[in-house]
């Protein structure tokens, strides 16, 4: 199992490395004018190459790349061209913000999908009928979509929240959690409707399979078949069904973030990209490929403890 | 946002694979099909009417889509902006229009490059395997795992806004759907025969990829499709609501960001690109689960048909008389059996309301200490009767006719619809157990041997853990496995068959069952592991004095085992006696037509030969 993990450890470790190594590429291969952008049309052509000097924009690509990773070991990701502020530390103010919203979503959605999933293929009927139609309706409207209706109704027209979430913990838990309540449910709906539908098949495929059948005439109860044995087996197709949808929720949260003007990773990102913030638009790809390893891990993990066969191959 | 496309792509590829082989044909009848689905027609509809709006969008748009009149802002709908005018005053149904041309331009591009890379990647790497799929594969789990929009955005860093560089970017970033899906469809028809074939009479692999290979993934791809628009213009308006769009054009994106900066003025700013948005996306949503359907459909009634075929073949008109006979004989008996089924029909409820009827008019009985054979060729029914008296037929199976009975009391009783799960689930394990035919598949690989072993005997006989540990390790040595510790600790992928085998007999036996169901339990095995298994059989039915029905479609085996047989042919019962009466003078011209084709003019099985015995009397 410790090598499996090392094993795992490994390639997340390289996926890390290529990934920065293609985004840092891409960014400064093609922004040829970042200095006479930061100083503006009025600067001299003394003054941009000052500038251009002083960012290190006058040393090859592949040196400045490594020079980026160099610093990056130790902490150190840049700071904002803009603001100078450290990338390292807008990112450690912002990063709370936005994971507190993506795991709440996600904790509610693994609870909410694998629920409702699990009794529509065990019970079919109308149930099964309700998350067919949610899992399309779910499809059709896209997250911010369903955000921003969910402002102009429940927020603006009816006034049953705040329709902007910047109150922060400090001003008591119930008005922090009452704030919060709209941003999640925005990030969550899609993730339900769509991770019930799957998680329904999934478990349906591990009804079907012929050692349930085996498990029934050795008179095994229905309820110790479904729980120890089928949600077993339904588990790993589950979460990772749950890791895609972390994965596209670290993008939605962008704009959930937006609309609710929340001062997480979204609104940060949002603007680098606008002002081609290169060194903050470079921590902000880092600190999403590092979610996604992390999480990618885990499910890697808690996979092979559930099926002995991952474990060894 | 990539969530849903791996759905469709984990989705699409079953059901569909095997239609798109027969061309021509079975597309037209998918079409038709899909035009017979009322929620296909609305998706064609709105998708149809949006495409020709947008087309038309430079004729029916009064005014350009940047044109603004600064008099007028925030406007209501009136003869001149049907839809009212936004904060700058520009006309809402013209931007509209505009949009959507963009919108589905830049869908058609997203899923064109996706389509470009995503597929002759997948046909490569599927056809040829080798390194080149061991790299695609690694680069499919690089793309994987970036969040789409956090892509675009260091595009939009990078070159700045626009909405063509962008899709191209995500269609890069999507194709990995593609390449999965073409890549899985074609690994399982490289090795099929007709592909062999091809091969082999000297087509070119160009010629074998055109001809047979793209016309299995043609209707996934399509499926694919509908999913990947649908996911490209929610991400580019997410893109265009964040303000990181092209700002000189006019994009639902735009106008939604547009009416929630007015939504305190003019909410209806909202309305109108938020359902353009929806009616897109969910035309095309439901286009593709149309199409699923229509293409499910089809395997659905082809398999129909090919069962209705094989039962026209049955009116045989002779066999009424001497199947009456034995019949009544059973019926008449008084004398207690373990199991008594009498006229047992299966069924199954059809979409068009009518029943297929699986298992029709069929009785015997079984005693303690006999072994019934139920001889008939797959699909004669055996099994569906073998597992009406388990109480383990699909749910959607239904009982039509007659009754069944375990040592004297109905498990069946005349009349019920189904079998009563609360009276079975007492016997069953207890009293009644099974031994299935595939060893491997009906071991759950997640737990070890001795777990699935143990469980049964605590929960049926109540006896201790440690208790049942004993009692397991004893059962595996008595099946003849011979170092019972490793294979009780062992999981069912450590084993070999023929040992899983062993493992599921013994399964069946420790709860001391009066009856074992025995279907095809050699069928899956190797010819000198089948009678191993055969001779174990009979001599723990020997010992335990149990009864048995063995379900087979050999009547090697059944000569080799049984006491008493009963033939079966379309779901009908043709010949019911002992094994030496059967064997000896069959009465029943499908009997004669089986015993022919298994034992004349043939050499014996190996079975036969290894066994050494004459048929059990």
């Amino acid at each position: 199992m410790i090598r499996f993990i090392a094993k795992r450890l490994g390639s997340g470790l390289v996926v890390l490395f290529v990934v920065s190594a293609l985004t840092f590429f891409l960014l400064y291969v093609s922004s040829g004018s970042i200095a006479r952008n930061i100083l503006g049309d009025q600067a001299t052509a003394e003054q941009v190459a000052m500038k251009e000097h002083e960012l290190g924009l006058d040393q090859p690509l592949v040196v400045r790349y490594f020079s980026w990773v160099a610093d990056a070991l130790s902490g150190n990701l840049g700071a904002s061209w803009f603001t100078s502020e450290p990338v390292a530390n807008s990112l450690a103010t912002r990063i709370p913000v936005t994971m507190t919203m993506v795991f709440a979503a996600m904790i509610l959605i693994a609870v909410c999908a694998a629920l409702i999933g699990v009794v529509a293929a065990v019970k079919r009927g109308w149930v099964d009928r309700v998350v067919q139609v949610g899992a399309i309706i779910g499809d059709s409207i896209p997250g911010f979509v369903i955000g921003v209706i969910l402002v102009t109704i429940l927020a603006i027209q009816l006034g049953l929240f705040p329709a902007t979430s910047t109150i922060s913990p400090e001003s008591g838990p119930e008005a922090w959690v009452y704030s919060m309540a709209l941003p999640v449910i925005a990030l969550l709906v899609n993730g339900v409707t769509g991770g019930a539908q799957q998680i329904r098949s999934a478990v349906i495929k591990q009804l079907e399979r012929d050692y349930v059948r085996t498990l029934r005439s050795r008179g095994i109860g229905e309820r110790e078949i479904l729980f120890k044995h089928v949600l077993r087996s339904a588990a790993p197709a589950g979460l990772t069904v749950l890791s895609l949808q972390l994965v596209g929720m670290l993008g939605g949260v962008v704009i959930i973030e937006q609309i609710f003007a929340l001062p997480g990773m979204g609104p940060l990102a949002v603007a680098a990209t606008g002002q081609s913030d290169l060194p903050v638009v470079m921590g902000v790809v880092m600190y999403t490929v590092v979610v996604v390893i992390v999480v990618n891990l885990l499910v890697d993990i808690l996979n092979g403890w559930l099926n002995p066969k991952v474990r060894v191959s | 946002m990539s969530d849903s496309v791996e759905t469709a792509a984990v989705a699409a590829p079953a059901p569909s694979l095997n239609t798109g082989q027969s061309g021509t044909v079975v597309r037209s009848t998918v079409i038709r099909r899909l035009l017979r689905n009322p929620l296909g027609i609305i998706a064609m509809a709105i998708l149809l009417a949006i495409s020709l709006l947008a087309i038309l969008a430079p004729v029916l748009a009064p005014f350009q889509e940047n044109y603004s009149n600064i008099a007028k802002t925030l406007a209501a709908p009136d003869s001149v902006n049907i839809l009212g005018t936004d904060s700058a005053g520009r006309d809402v149904w013209s931007r509209l229009l505009f949009g959507a041309q963009l919108t589905l331009l830049s869908a058609l591009l997203c899923a064109g490059v996706a389509i470009a890379i995503g597929l002759p990647a997948g046909l490569i790497a599927g056809y040829y395997a080798g390194k080149f799929e061991a790299v695609s594969n690694w680069m499919v789990s690089i793309l994987m795992s970036l969040p789409g929009l956090i892509v675009l955005l260091t595009i939009r860093a990078a070159f700045g806004p626009s909405v063509w560089i962008s899709m191209i970017a995500f269609g890069i970033l999507i194709s990995p759907s593609y390449f999965r899906l073409t890549r899985t469809a074609v690994q399982s028809v490289r090795n099929e025969l007709y592909v062999d074939a091809a091969r082999v009479s000297g087509l070119s692999d160009l010629s074998i990829i055109a001809r047979h290979i793209f016309s299995v993934v043609r209707a996934p791809i399509i499926i694919q499709t509908a999913a990947i628009a649908g996911v490209a213009i929610a991400i580019q308006s997410g893109l265009e609501f964040l303000g990181l769009g092209d700002p000189t054009k006019a994009t639902w994106g735009v106008m939604l960001s547009e009416g929630f900066k007015n939504v305190y003025l003019n909410p209806t700013l909202l309305f109108w690109p938020a359902l353009a948005m929806a009616l897109t996306i969910g035309g095309l949503v439901l286009l593709g689960n149309a199409i699923r359907d229509a293409l499910e459909d089809g395997e659905k009634i082809k398999h129909r048909k090919k069962a209705a075929q094989q039962k026209g073949t049955t009116a045989a008109p002779a066999r009424a008389g001497q199947q009456r006979q034995s019949m009544a004989a059973v019926e008449l008996g008084t004398e207690h059996h373990l199991v008594k089924v009498t006229n047992l029909g299966v069924g199954y409820p059809q979409a068009d309301g009518s029943v297929k009827k699986v298992v029709d008019d069929v009785s015997f009985h079984v005693d303690r200490g006999e072994i019934l054979g139920i001889v008939g060729e797959s699909g004669s029914g055996k099994s569906q009767t073998a597992f009406s008296i388990l109480g383990l037929l699909p749910d959607n199976a239904r009982i039509v006719a007659g009754s069944i009975q375990f040592d004297g009391n109905y498990t069946v009783a005349p009349g019920e619809e189904r079998v009563d799960q609360a009276r079975l689930s007492r016997l069953r394990g207890k009293r009644i157990s099974y031994i299935p035919q595939e060893p491997m598949s009906n071991l759950d690989p997640a737990f070890t041997i001795g777990y699935q072993l143990v469980t049964p005997m605590v929960r049926v006989l109540g006896i201790p853990k440690e208790e049942a540990r004993k009692r397991a390790l004893k059962l595996l040595a008595d099946v003849g496995i011979a170092n019972p510790e490793r294979t009780f600790s062992a999981y069912p992928h450590e084993v070999s068959g023929g040992m899983a085998q062993r493992v599921l007999i013994a399964g069946a036996i420790s709860c001391e069952p009066d009856l074992v169901i025995a279907d095809e339990p050699t069928t899956a095995l190797d010819v000198t592991v089948q009678a191993d298994v055969l001779d174990l059989l009979r001599e723990l039915q020997q010992r335990l004095n149990i009864g048995v029905i063995l379900v087979t479609h050999n009547f090697g085996v059944v000569a080799d085992l049984c006491d008493r047989v009963a033939v079966m042919q379309n779901g009908r019962l043709v010949e019911e006696g002992s094994v030496r009466d059967i064997l000896r003078n069959p009465k029943e011209q499908y009997t004669r037509t089986l015993l022919a084709s298994m034992l004349e003019g043939k050499t014996p099985m190996s079975m036969l030969v290894s066994s050494q015995k004459e048929p059990a009397a």
